[in-house]
């Protein structure tokens, strides 16, 4: 079991995704669960309910899963992957409202800190204009 | 409640506390139990060094100085790592970095 919250990275393009795992990874270390997904179904850009579930699997930890978002369609797409979750997972589950590079190394140092899914939230969040 | 342990230390890295050591700054902060926190001026106003949104938006360049003060059971612990931190450039093996 983990003990750290994970973090999955959703963004329309798999490229921006890898890209930002690639930072997370490089900056933060390998000690937290990360998982990332990018482009719909057919491999365009555009995001997917099935691969979001399939990162918050891979990211999967029982102190929860931050997803960090781009656009649209990758937070409605992401909020609806977390309602289809089963139900002991889906309060674990919780999509931030942060610009997706920046928040994602923060939220990642803050779960490498062992914080809470909602103190992870809120470290990400504290970049947004309020 | 016992005094803070001060340190000020010049930022010599060419770049200056740039996003990498930033993160590193902070997961080094994080591993004392102690109460840490940076400042660029000595009045202040200082930041939890232990907050990555904090130490990520203090943007010291080449030749600043930050100050550090610690207070707790490992405050001199704390100190030391992190003033060797950024006086060894952001080198964390030349440190008594906590690991991970």
């Amino acid at each position: 079991m983990n003990k750290k919250v994970g973090i999955v990275i959703v963004s329309h393009s798999l490229d921006i995704a890898k890209g930002t795992a690639d930072m997370v990874r490089n900056m933060v270390g390998s000690a937290i669960p990360l998982a990332y997904c990018g482009g719909n179904s057919d491999g365009g850009l555009g995001t997917s309910i099935e691969k979001i579930l399939t990162a918050i699997d891979e990211a999967w930890s029982d102190r929860g899963v931050a997803i960090l978002v781009d656009l649209g369609g990758a937070e409605t797409n992401s909020e609806m992957a977390v309602e289809m979750l089963p139900e002991n997972r889906r309060g674990k589950v919780v999509v931030c409202n942060a610009p997706i590079v920046e928040g994602a190394v923060m939220a990642a140092t803050e779960a490498w800190g062992g914080a809470s899914l909602e103190e992870v939230k809120r470290t990400a969040e504290e970049l947004s204009p309020q | 409640m016992k005094d803070w342990l001060m340190k000020s230390v010049v930022v010599t890295h060419s770049i200056g506390l740039h996003a990498r050591p930033s993160v590193k700054f902070t997961k080094l902060a994080k591993g004392f139990s102690s109460a840490v926190e940076v400042a660029r001026s000595l009045t202040g106003p200082w930041f939890n060094a232990k907050s990555i949104v904090k130490v990520m938006a203090i943007k010291a360049g080449k030749g600043s100085t930050l100050h550090l003060r610690a207070r707790g059971s490992d405050a001199g612990d704390a100190i030391t790592t992190l003033s060797g931190f950024v006086a060894s450039e952001f080198d964390e093996d030349r440190t008594n970095a906590a690991s991970g």
